[in-house]
């Protein structure tokens, strides 16, 4: 669980996160969500003391982080960037053995572990440990830099706009495999992005951040049904809220048991938005539902989207 | 595979080349007898040029691995958050350094500390401070802002930063600035010769005064086979030290 409590951080005079408090579960993804300016990267670095508070305390899991030198602190939390800063003289067998090598692990238990990762991203290690960084694309980069995030295995992650420099089919793949590794792991997030679509994909919580302070803190759904004020309703942005509710909400949650319709079945788990696309597509206004065996169980309609 | 690329190289013949005429000048004799045919002798006997280069390049060595290391220490003092302050100073200090000519600086030291290889020595220092000071500098200002930010932000300690990252990675500007400092080294050690230190030059100044052109030439010829030979080394060095960072 990481706490921060009345946190307050000045540039030369200038007042850049003011008061702020915020609390993240353990096995949460707390997105911090604003425009350039708002703090939220201010807020990320402070958790790791790569900026230092000027008031207000930060604990993870009870202890002050001002109690730990610095680099120990850093050593347990995982840290992931834009420009993803892989070491480009290093392999990317090496640069994922960045934390481990500092926190002198066995070289054993190393390998173990890097080649572990590289597993969990789908890096085929014959192909890839030896490579350097510039001879990886740009999706393969950011995955090498949040496996060197998480070489460790901290229980905290701290990611900071990590899939922004990437393009659009590629980013949705990065977060297709970070919502994976979350689910599987069960790591606490930290999470910055500018980026709405981004965030209702990956949050359990959003912070909506706004001159160095939390306007609306709420889970992605309530944030889309009821924002605080105006600020939120235009962050959000008031025309795409209900395609984007589609997407938030599951077929399984507007069933019809025990009816049936023709044509391919929808999964249970598909989005609503995904059921309104087949829709579209098909030219019905009715679809079968089946479950994660593939059995149908039902079936929706138009009118249960809209519900 | 690799016998046949190092035959190939220009590296090897250069070197041969100078090998040969610092052991065998008498294989230049045709030449110099038939273009000054009233010279006697013709080929500088006073020292052997062997002799003259192991001399040489121990001034060399001697005061480019002084200037290397201290310049590498500056460069690195003044790029750490301590030693930011010092920056503009150390910079100005090691141009003055370099615009002051080291005949100069002979004139200087030869009062103080006496005729022989020390004030030599002392000049090649001073005035190969600069291009290393520089270029290090340079280097070590040019690691990624990203880079230092992830090595930062993975909990390395400042003398790990250094020694993992920002090293490694200024290595190219680095390589490139002792490379120049010790071919200029090499062709200004030669004036050491005119406050008695022992250089390739020794001949170039013996045949200046007694006006014996061949001894101008032969040592010249060395001294130029010298320090292009070192920089075609550097060359390979620093292709080596690219190919790892990128």
């Amino acid at each position: 669980m990481i706490e921060l409590d009345h946190v307050t951080k000045r540039y030369h005079g200038r007042t850049v996160v003011n008061d702020l408090s915020l609390t993240v579960a353990s096995g949460e993804c707390c997105v911090l969500l604003g425009s350039s300016g708002s703090g939220k990267s201010t807020t990320l670095r402070m958790i790791n003391r790569l900026v230092g508070t000027d008031a207000g305390t930060i604990r993870i899991g009870g202890t002050d982080i001002t109690t730990l030198s610095p680099e120990k602190l850093r050593r347990r939390i995982g840290y992931a960037i834009q420009s993803t800063g892989l070491f480009p003289h290093w392999t990317v067998w090496d640069n994922i053995a960045t934390v481990p090598r500092l926190l002198k692990w066995p070289e054993t238990r190393v390998t173990a572990r890097v080649g572990e990762l590289l597993d969990l991203f789908r890096l085929d290690p014959a192909l890839y440990r030896g490579k350097y960084p510039h001879q990886l694309s740009g999706g393969e980069q950011q995955r090498v830099g949040v496996a060197r995030a998480l070489a460790a295995d901290p229980d905290l992650l701290l990611m900071d706009e990590p899939f922004a420099a990437v393009d659009p089919i590629t980013r949705d793949a990065l977060q297709t495999e970070l919502l994976r590794v979350h689910r599987g792991t069960g790591k606490t997030i930290v999470f910055v992005t500018h980026d709405i679509e981004e965030a209702l994909r990956l949050a359990t919580s959003i912070a909506v951040m706004d001159q160095g302070r939390i306007v609306q803190y709420a889970a992605p759904l309530d944030l889309l049904e009821h924002p605080i004020n105006q600020f939120v309703r235009d962050f959000v942005g008031q025309r795409g809220i209900g395609l984007k509710l589609l997407s938030l909400r599951r077929v399984g949650e507007r069933i019809r048991r025990g009816e049936s319709a023709t044509g391919q079945p929808l999964p249970a788990d598909a989005s609503l938005s995904e059921a309104l696309a087949v829709m579209t597509a098909q030219r019905t206004d009715r679809l079968p539902v089946a479950d994660a065996a593939g059995h149908t169980v039902g079936a929706i309609t138009l009118a249960d989207l809209v519900r | 595979m690799r016998g046949g690329r190092w035959l190939a190289s220009p590296v090897m013949w250069v070197g041969l080349l100078f090998a040969m005429l610092l052991l065998q000048m008498d294989a230049l004799r045709p030449v110099l007898g038939w273009a000054f045919p009233d010279v006697t002798p013709l080929i500088y006997d006073r020292a052997s040029f062997i002799e003259l280069f192991l001399a040489h390049l121990g001034l060399v060595v001697t005061a480019s691995t002084a200037a290397a290391l201290v310049g590498l220490a500056l460069a690195v003092f003044v790029t750490r958050p301590v030693g930011s302050e010092f920056r503009t100073m150390i910079k100005t200090l090691a141009a003055i350094g370099q615009t002051f000519p080291p005949v100069a600086v002979l004139a200087i030291t030869v009062p103080l500390i006496g005729f022989g290889a020390w004030p030599t020595v002392i000049a090649l220092f001073v005035y190969g401070l600069l291009p290393i000071i520089d270029n290090a500098v340079a280097g070590l200002d040019g690691v990624p802002s990203n880079v230092r930010e992830a090595a930062l932000g993975m909990g390395m300690s400042p003398r790990q930063r250094l020694f993992a990252v920002d090293l490694p990675l200024a290595s190219p500007a680095i390589l490139s600035g002792i490379r120049v400092s010790v071919t200029i080294a090499i062709g200004t050690a030669t004036i050491g010769s005119t406050v008695g230190a022992l250089t390739l030059g020794t001949p170039i100044f013996d045949g200046l005064v007694a006006s014996k052109l061949p001894f101008v030439i032969e040592g010249a010829v060395l001294v130029a086979l010298f320090a292009i030979l070192t920089d075609m080394l550097f060359a390979r060095l620093d292709q080596r030290l690219r190919y790892r960072v990128p």
